[in-house]
């Protein structure tokens, strides 16, 4: 079982949830907000390569103080405040989807963070003739087409199955709610909030992780990350958008090769 | 104020009237006579005795043409004299800066010689969120600076600076100011969020609910609103509530029927076929609300519910009051007793509604029912009606 604790900046202002376990270089994982646990099977193979730090955004269950946070910018710094006060000067940085986003913002905003990058499908730039799909407010059916490659497999059928009785269902709407209003508080209504201009300035060495079938986050982004990220690497998986918990020996392994090489 | 021409397949096409319903659906030659026939109609509703006319915005739609009420409400001050133009209204969040509401409605209360209603409505998610892109999570907060802002600059005797999180003015000073003193009466329509209750009474403004599905549907919320009064020490007058019915008269319930049906059906079926992931974007209603168990009033959940209605169930459901004079007396009488509404105001131009249609209702309505619905709350004063306007409550 993880570690799980709760660390607070701002004088409590805000505080996280993070989940940790592993031993070796630190590695911090930054969520998709569609991730509906705090650690994963996927988080498990990291942790036999890395320490691995998996903290909860601001608006999931365990995380507060999303109401103080202004935009994107504030949580960028909110996140550098938490890597202090976890003693983390310098880690691997690895996000997805909206994680994604969020870790190359920190590598960006602060270059001496990241030991090393890896995106898997991270939102953040925006193509008129390709957009990402609406994933903020796509109803349940259409939404687990969108994420899974297969979602009648039984990790995707898990994700999508909700609590039986009416208060725990409505525990769940709201849940739902909060998490995606409060990646919306980042990213509405177009999840381009400026990167492009800032993505000059990462100096680590990046891998990009796409899923071959991608349907959330078409795979035409990987070229835009790629012509702006210098030196980027691209390697695919076979699979959708949530590959990572798909076929999570594939991701992880890929991520092992790529900080170790 | 509907575009009246959607295919008889559109809900079976299209997904939604609101967002994205393409505009190749909608013929500019045909809706450049339908704005004379609205305002037609709310002319003729003054020369028929009515104490107010109302207009609102909605953006993105084919359910209602007027992304700009104030348009509407100048042309009315022209040709109008008596009754209070009720603009239900600008939505505050959506104006960059929101001092232009400040300024139009200023404009409108010198152009109306005092009868302005100033209505400050959050705006629907589709509107608001999806129609002009403004993050739902902070959607309130921007609303509620916004109103202290409009209201700053039509009360302070002072050239003033206002710095908020989402606006910033160096010198706030409108010109003009508005005739109303200290401001025109603030109406504030509302969806059904928690939260509004309590801000509208304590700020001692109306509170309406713009229901589209009638006065059963709409007591709890009602009550909810009267509940918050109380808790912040308002008083009942029930002139502190306004409340939307869709009504339809006839000269008996069988013609009502045979003549307004096709009319009220568009509207269920046509108007309000908003997909799902329209309906509500995430965090447009607060947790509060959302735990409150309030659905949106569109959607899927409320797409069902009013598929397959017939002309009975939208009567017996409350979502329209039709019938004779008689049967619309009756149950109107019974819509403001139960809800304890002092403006109640009455939607007679519905759906697919032809003009020649829509003044009969609101003459038959004027003739054979306002009278006997208009004094049902003696002894309570209107404190909340444009000093301009004539009044026939009081």
């Amino acid at each position: 079982m993880p570690d799980d604790r709760t660390v607070e900046i701002r004088g409590g202002a805000v505080t996280f949830r993070v989940l940790a376990a592993g031993r070796g270089a630190p590695l911090v994982y930054f969520h998709s907000y569609h991730e509906r646990s705090a650690w994963s099977p996927f988080l498990d193979l990291l942790a036999r390569s890395f320490s691995v730090y998996a903290p909860s955004h601001p608006g999931v269950p365990g995380s507060t103080g999303i109401e103080t946070l202004d935009d994107l910018l504030d949580l960028t710094l909110a996140y550098d405040e938490l890597l202090q006060a976890l003693g983390l000067e310098r880690a691997h940085l690895v996000g997805h989807a909206f994680g994604g986003m969020m870790a190359a913002e920190i590598a960006a905003v602060f270059p001496a963070r990241a030991g090393s990058l890896t995106l898997i499908s991270p939102l953040g730039l925006w193509r008129d003739d390709a957009p990402s799909a609406d994933v903020l407010i796509l109803p349940s059916d259409e939404l687990a087409p969108a994420l899974w490659h297969d979602p009648a497999s039984g990790v995707a059928r898990q994700w999508a199955t909700l609590p039986g009785s009416d208060q725990e269902s409505l525990a769940a709407e709201v849940e739902s709610i909060q998490r995606r209003s409060s990646m919306a508080k980042f990213a509405w209504p177009i999840p381009d909030k400026g990167l492009k201009k800032r993505l000059h300035r990462i100096g680590a060495s990046t891998l990009l992780l796409w899923g071959d079938a991608d349907r959330a986050n078409p795979l035409v982004y990987a070229d835009e990350w790629q012509r702006r990220v210098k030196g980027a690497a691209l390697r695919l998986l076979p699979g959708g958008h949530m590959g990572l918990h798909e076929r999570p020996e594939s991701a992880a392994r890929a991520i092992v090769e790529f900080i170790g090489a | 104020m509907p575009y009246r021409f959607l295919p008889d397949d559109f809900e079976q096409r299209y997904r939604s009237v609101w967002v994205d319903v393409p505009h190749h659906l909608h013929d500019p030659e045909k809706t450049r006579g339908l704005y004379h026939e609205f305002l037609d109609e709310l002319e003729f509703a003054e020369t028929q005795g009515f104490d107010g006319l109302c207009v609102n915005e909605h953006h993105n739609n084919a359910y209602g043409l007027m992304p700009s009420p104030n348009l509407m409400a100048a042309a009315l001050t022209r040709r109008t004299s008596q009754a209070a133009i009720v603009v239900l209204g600008n939505s505050l969040a959506a104006y960059n800066p929101p001092l232009r509401v400040a300024e139009e409605f200023a404009m409108l209360d010198l152009l109306s010689d005092g009868r302005l209603v100033a209505g400050f409505p959050v705006g629907t998610s589709m509107d608001m969120n999806f129609a002009y892109g403004i993050n739902p999570a902070t959607l309130r907060d921007r609303y509620y600076e916004a109103h202290d802002l409009v209201m700053q600059a039509w009360t302070r005797p002072e050239v003033f600076s206002f710095n908020g999180k989402y606006t910033q003015i160096r010198y706030a000073n409108i010109w003009p100011q508005p005739l109303q003193k200290p401001h025109p009466p603030v109406w504030i329509p509302g969806g059904g969020s928690v939260e509004t209750w309590e801000w509208t009474a304590k700020l001692d403004y109306v509170y309406c609910y713009l229901s589209y599905f009638g006065y059963k549907r709409g007591k709890a919320t009602m009550d909810g609103f009267w509940e918050a009064s109380a808790r912040v020490g308002a008083d009942d007058n029930p002139f502190r509530a306004g409340f939307l019915q869709l009504v339809c008269v006839s000269e008996t319930d069988a013609e009502a029927e045979r003549e307004y049906f096709p009319h009220v059906h568009y509207f269920y079926q046509k108007c309000l076929n908003v997909w799902e992931g329209f309906a509500e974007a995430p965090g447009y209603r607060t947790v509060k609300t959302v735990q409150s168990g309030t659905r949106a009033q569109v959607g899927a959940a409320a797409r069902r519910v009013r598929q397959s209605l017939d002309w009975g169930q939208y009567l017996d459901q409350g979502y329209v009051i039709a019938g004779s004079p008689a049967t619309v007396r009756q149950q109107l009488t019974e819509c403001i007793k139960t809800l304890r509404v002092g403006h109640l105001m009455v939607l007679l131009q519905i759906g697919s509604m032809p003009k020649e249609l829509a003044l009969k209702n609101t003459e038959l309505f004027a003739k054979e029912v306002m009278p006997h619905v208009r004094d049902l709350w003696p002894g309570y004063k209107d404190r909340w009606w444009p000093s301009g306007a004539r009044n026939g409550s009081a």
